[in-house]
């Protein structure tokens, strides 16, 4: 878009554009030269935040052990657990929401408007003191069900972008509609909409931090609640940056991952999928022309 | 039914912060979201790469972790806020790369040969954008935005396991305070929070809705 907005730069122009990038450059550099130097500078008559003393404890293989046994096995253990049922979750609402009787269809877009307009958090809370089913469990079914009903919209969306003709050819084969659905459409909708549900699934491994407030052990809390307290609030900032590198090297691998299959699954099927970059957009494209399909063909939707 | 009734004050309180969180954060996410989405299109190659930095670096930090930021450590640093004031920063930090994405995608929808038509009459930068392309971005860029909202009304629920009293935290001390009436407690706050998000989400859809049988 840029290139067209613009007459095409001359000898002038380019320069001026790398002068002032350079600027900018430095600008930023500063800035965080200056951040660097403020954290360092000494508080009172404790050492600044870089100091090696706040971090002789990360010296200790025990200390990384308990990070990686009980925090993010903590982490990942519920993100994955989650994530699995949230697809299987997923695969159910979707077939659901496109169902063609009104009587399933609607009370499932009714379901899943309230559990979209709800915040995790408080389904965590619910869960936890109403069926009583402790904090790994509550963060769980939390997460299971906010994912399930986003990733089931994703898979909708990817059901009604797929030409007719494939479910004519698969009815006119002698299959049921079931059949075709399950055997032809659905596998072709879950591969177009894999890098929206990998993007979904990031989404899922950044919330069960949330598990903190509800009183699960994870990641967050065995860093900044149980170790920060034990050694004290002296390695409480060392803590904080160990946490931070280390929840974004599994997202970052994860929306990595997401952008790999996109790439893949768009070389594979000669058609393009949807950009992990832009989930809501796409899944707003998706949901919308779902809907407007569903209204040309008198299936109302709500 | 009587818990909630009891309770309608403190409710309404709650709902009251948790509207102060999402406006003010809202604002200034959408400030900083459109100056890191300008800086994302500029000829700046230095800006343009800070900014696709600063994306992919909130993006991938849980809420949850940039909340703690805000409450336990920016204290360690000499930063005496109160509650409220350090979670609307948390918020906006953590929602402005979503409302960046929100825009730049926006632009991008644009087909690009709207602005080569445009270019061909004749039109300088300034028309081309102002006459041409940002009447239709901004168009396609209201339904997303308007789910980042949706999702900041929903996130504000996370400030409240931080000290702010807000409807989750109203909703976990009243549900602590009647154990025998957990169920209504908690759907009376799940009625608030559905309260933002159900009429914000069915403006998206209508809104949508419009797009679509425009292109």
């Amino acid at each position: 878009m840029t290139n067209v907005l613009f007459d095409a730069p001359g000898p002038v122009a380019r320069r001026n554009s790398l002068i002032a990038s350079i600027a900018g450059g430095i600008a930023i550099l500063g800035g965080l030269v200056w951040i660097f130097f403020t954290l360092n500078a000494p508080r009172g008559d404790l050492p600044g935040y870089f100091d090696p003393s706040r971090w002789d404890v990360f010296a200790d293989p025990t200390v990384w052990r308990y990070i990686f046994v009980a925090g993010v096995w903590g982490t990942l253990r519920a993100a994955l657990t989650a994530a699995v049922f949230a697809v299987a979750l997923g695969i159910v609402f979707s077939l659901l929401r496109s169902a063609r009787t009104s009587w399933i269809r609607i009370p499932t877009a009714i379901v899943l408007e309230f559990v979209r307009g709800m915040p995790v958090l408080l389904m965590m809370l619910f869960i936890l003191l109403v069926l009583n089913t402790g904090s790994f469990w509550a963060v769980v079914a939390a997460l299971t069900l906010y994912n399930g009903a986003l990733i089931g919209e994703a898979l909708r969306a990817g059901l009604a972008s797929l030409p007719k003709g494939q479910r004519e050819a698969g009815l006119s084969l002698g299959m049921r509609p079931m059949q075709s659905k399950m055997l032809i459409e659905f596998p072709q909708a879950f591969r177009q909409m894999l890098p929206i549900i990998i993007a979904q699934l990031v989404v899922l491994l950044k919330d069960t931090s949330l598990g903190y407030i509800v009183g699960y052990v994870e990641l967050l809390r065995v860093n900044m609640n149980q170790l920060a307290s034990f050694y004290g609030n002296y390695y409480l900032f060392s803590f904080f940056i160990v946490t931070l590198v280390l929840y974004l090297a599994m997202n970052l691998s994860l929306s990595w991952i997401a952008r790999w299959v996109s790439r893949r699954t768009a070389s594979k099927t000669g058609r393009p999928t949807p950009n992990p970059d832009e989930e809501n957009e796409e899944l707003l494209k998706g949901i919308a022309k779902a809907n407007a399909e569903s209204r040309q063909t008198g299936q109302g939707s709500i | 039914m009587d818990a909630i009734i009891d309770n309608l004050p403190l409710y309404l309180e709650g709902f009251g912060t948790t509207l102060l969180l999402l406006v003010v954060s809202g604002l200034a996410a959408l400030v900083i979201g459109t100056l890191i989405a300008a800086m994302r299109i500029s000829p700046v190659a230095s800006l343009r790469w800070f900014a696709t930095v600063y994306t992919e670096f909130v993006r991938n930090t849980p809420l949850t972790l940039v909340l703690f930021f805000c409450i336990f450590v920016l204290p360690l640093l000499d930063v005496r806020l109160d509650f409220v004031t350090r979670a609307i920063i948390g918020l906006s930090v953590y929602t402005s790369p979503f409302v960046a994405e929100a825009l730049r995608s926006g632009v991008n929808g644009v087909p690009i040969g709207q602005a080569e038509a445009a270019r061909s009459v004749g039109f300088g930068f300034r028309q081309t954008v102002g006459l041409v392309v940002l009447p239709q971005a901004f168009r396609m860029t209201i339904p997303p935005l308007i789910n980042v909202f949706i999702a900041l009304t929903k996130n504000t629920s996370v400030a409240g396991g931080f000290f702010v009293v807000e409807l989750f935290a109203v909703g976990r001390t009243v549900a602590n305070a009647r154990g025998d009436q957990v169920i209504p407690v908690l759907l009376g706050v799940a009625a608030f929070y559905l309260l933002i998000t159900v009429p914000l989400g069915l403006l998206a859809a209508r809104l949508e809705r419009r797009w679509v049988v425009q292109r």
